[in-house]
């Protein structure tokens, strides 16, 4: 089953690598993981997207709650929730294939943010599912580079994870 | 006052009360070393390699459950002390190491005696910190003996840059520290415990498992109290010898791969299993899907969540202090109306002590040859079994936890864990410098002594009076029993070729040396050997090169899956 887990952490060197050396060390996957520092500058909010059984997620957040700097854990796929990725794709857009690539872009309500005679760099923001229908539609021939944040997350209405 | 990052290193130490730093001096920590020279409250102890700095302050730790210290250089130092500071988280022991570094601008440039310490210690420490300020050295080291104390103990590294320790602030020690993101439970949750009690009280075959948690806790006396109160069977793993008194009645001996046939039998087949400050390790329980096909319901009890429902499911789950939970357990038991079930219990009783008889710790002794067993028996009826003893890892190790019985905790030091050779020595100084004029033995054997025989010279500078029981089988023992059961008796490496004349090699670092070859000599060697108060005395004993360690469940297996003696083989 796929999780995401938001937690917040101090703000200081090396915890970073406590967090990805837990998982490294005890075998645990990370499709990906985002880090930023929060409103509140000592802090960080990280958020992790990982698959495993109840059994290992039950761990992966007792596991992330034992390091000294980690403040909370919350696997916010439990229940309602938003995630968002941010994508940069720069595309080949020559001939045909520029008007092609612009009504592509409008049609998944991204941004071209770039542009050359060549190329356009394209920006778009969305789940995971999002993303990939993008990619798929534009198929490979055309991409010339892709860049994506990894999943940022956040839970629906009254939830909050706050100190 | 203003110091300098030194002083105030030193100066944290005095107001945490630190009586001995093990230590090894070098490049990074020259100030920290002139520090500790311009004062006399906290001694040095300097050892021959900081691997045995830190596994002596593991020992002095494990033996009083004040926080260890031990202070290396940057680079070599610290690489050096990795296997210590590992043996130690392992184990949960609460330390505190303290690093040299590099200076803060060499950081990264690849300087002489540079590595990442932190990076390198990063996976086997309770926490690590970097310190790249002078005002900032005081409240680190409050943070580290806090973290190190507090929780799940554990080992703490704190790594100071030269220019750190060399800058000058002023010092004010914090009087406490709060930290927002670090607040370990100790008191459990009521409800469990309701829980948890009227399981047990319902019990009908309810046995009681304590590990290495109830001696880390102090909560030896609260544990006997209970397992009084409940009449009820107790076994205690290898890290949690001396948490109930092995020569009661009620105690079923070890648990494990080379547990008691009645304390493997009763854990498989109870049905309310109450887990105290215990992991149920591969070690302890066996191959985890065998034991799940027994219906029990298991309580578990232990500072640290991620312990619970980590290798088996768990039914009542409470996080706490184990002394601070069995307080309130034993409250709750005594108002609660219900009294245990005796007449279950009665047969139940039955049941163990027709596992008893079978009398698995029997062995066949010998007028010709010395049988390790009787060496430990010997040496349990000539301390009177209130020594403290260390021990290495390898069958040794197994022999003194079967055969010394613990009656009292923190008597018993050894890796469990992590499985360190070369720990019985270091741990044998720590604890004597902790205990002076206490008899201190470490049962050895020739392989793991020499892993750390260098602090022979230590012992020596600092007459500690140890008693070395070398169970001398000139094998890797243990390894050399697995190649006989599972890999066809072929004996690869497991021969210690060329081995010194240890009685000499003793003398020859100015302490006594014996060597004892005749089963009717033990007794006397030891007897003489203790009567040397002021003394080390290295006692080589030639024991049976082909003896095993019974009972024994092979890895993989149930845990009553049991060879009991080499008749079953």
């Amino acid at each position: 089953m796929r999780h995401v887990i938001s937690l917040l952490i101090e703000n200081e060197s090396g915890a970073l690598s406590r967090v990805s050396g837990l998982f490294s060390a005890r075998g645990y996957n990370i499709e990906s993981l985002t880090v930023a520092p929060t409103e509140d500058a000592s802090m960080s909010r990280m958020t992790i997207v990982t698959t495993g059984s109840d059994d290992i997620i039950e761990q992966i957040t007792k596991q992330l709650n034992k390091l000294v700097d980690v403040i909370k854990v919350v696997d916010i796929s439990e229940s309602a929730h938003i995630e968002r990725e941010l994508m940069l794709v720069k595309v080949r857009a020559t001939g045909k294939d520029r008007d092609e690539m612009k009504r592509m872009t409008d049609i998944f309500r991204a941004r071209i943010i770039d542009v050359t005679e060549a190329s356009y760099v394209v920006e778009l923001t969305g789940n995971q599912a999002k993303l990939d229908a993008f990619i798929g539609a534009i198929g490979p021939d055309l991409i010339l580079e892709t860049v994506r944040s990894g999943i940022c997350g956040i839970g629906r209405g009254d939830r909050v994870l706050k100190i | 006052m203003v110091l300098s990052g030194a002083e105030i290193v030193v100066r944290c130490l005095q107001e945490e009360k630190v009586e001995y730093v093990f230590g090894y001096p070098g490049g990074a920590v020259l100030f920290l070393y002139d520090a500790l020279f311009n004062q006399d409250k906290v001694k040095h102890v300097l050892v021959r390699h900081e691997q045995a700095a830190v596994h002596a302050a593991d020992g002095f730790s494990r033996s009083t459950s004040k926080v260890g210290v031990a202070l290396v250089t940057s680079g070599p130092g610290a690489t050096n002390a990795v296997t210590g500071i590992a043996t130690a988280y392992c184990d949960s022991i609460p330390m505190v190491i303290i690093s040299g570094q590099v200076p803060t601008a060499a950081i990264g440039q690849d300087a002489f005696q540079e590595v990442d310490t932190v990076g390198i210690t990063r996976p086997c420490v309770k926490h690590t910190f970097l310190v790249k300020d002078v005002r900032e050295v005081a409240s680190t080291i409050k943070k580290a003996f806090h973290i190190a104390r507090t929780g799940r103990p554990g080992p703490v590294l704190v790594d100071i840059p030269k220019d750190v320790t060399m800058h000058k602030c002023e010092f004010e020690y914090p009087e406490d520290i709060v930290m927002r993101s670090y607040n370990p439970v100790t008191k459990g949750h009521q409800g469990q415990i309701r829980k948890a009690v009227q399981l047990l009280l319902e019990a009908r075959r309810p046995m009681i498992y304590t590990g290495g948690g109830a001696i880390l806790s102090d909560a030896a006396e609260q544990l006997t109290r209970l397992t009084r109160l409940l009449g009820m069977p107790i076994t205690n793993t290898l890290m949690g010898l001396g948490g109930y008194p092995a020569s009661d009645r009620q105690y079923l001996g070890m648990p494990g791969m080379h547990g008691t046939y009645e304390a493997n039998m009763a854990m498989h087949y109870s049905d309310v299993l109450l887990a105290i400050g215990a992991r149920f390790d591969d070690r302890v329980i066996g191959n985890p899907d065998h034991f799940a096909e027994e219906p029990r319901k298991i309580i578990h009890l232990d500072i640290d969540p991620s312990s619970i429902s980590k290798r088996v499911k768990v039914d009542v789950p409470i996080v706490g202090d184990v002394r601070e939970v069995l307080e309130q357990m034993i409250q709750q038991i005594e108002s609660a109306p219900a009294r245990p079930n005796a007449d279950a219990l009665e047969s139940w009783w039955k049941q163990i002590d027709d596992w008893r008889s079978r009398d698995c710790m029997k062995y066949r002794n010998s007028d010709e040859i010395i049988k390790p067993q009787f060496v430990v028996q010997k040496l349990w009826e000539v301390t009177g079994g209130d020594a403290i003893i260390t021990s290495d890892v390898g069958q040794h190790q197994m022999w003194a936890a079967q055969y010394y019985r613990f009656d009292k905790p923190r008597r018993w030091l050894n890796s469990g864990g992590l499985g360190t050779m070369g720990v019985g020595l270091p741990y044998a100084m720590g604890a004597q410098l902790a205990h002076p004029g206490a008899p201190v033995a470490c049962i050895t054997g020739e392989a793991s002594i020499q892993m750390n025989i260098q602090e022979l010279s230590t012992c020596k500078q600092f007459r500690l009076p140890i008693k070395i029981c070398n169970l001398n089988n000139r094998f890797l023992g243990m390894v050399r029993q697995w190649q006989q059961l599972f890999h066809g008796g072929r004996y690869s490496e497991s021969y210690m070729d060329s081995l010194p004349d240890f009685a000499k090699l003793a003398e020859s670092y100015g302490h006594i040396g014996l060597r004892v070859d005749k089963p009717g000599d033990v007794e006397g060697a030891l007897r003489e050997a203790f009567a040397r108060k002021d003394d080390l005395v290295f006692l080589d004993f030639q024991v049976d090169r082909t003896e095993n360690v019974y009972p024994m469940v092979q890895g993989g297996k149930g845990l009553t899956d049991m060879i009991l003696s080499a008749e079953d083989l």
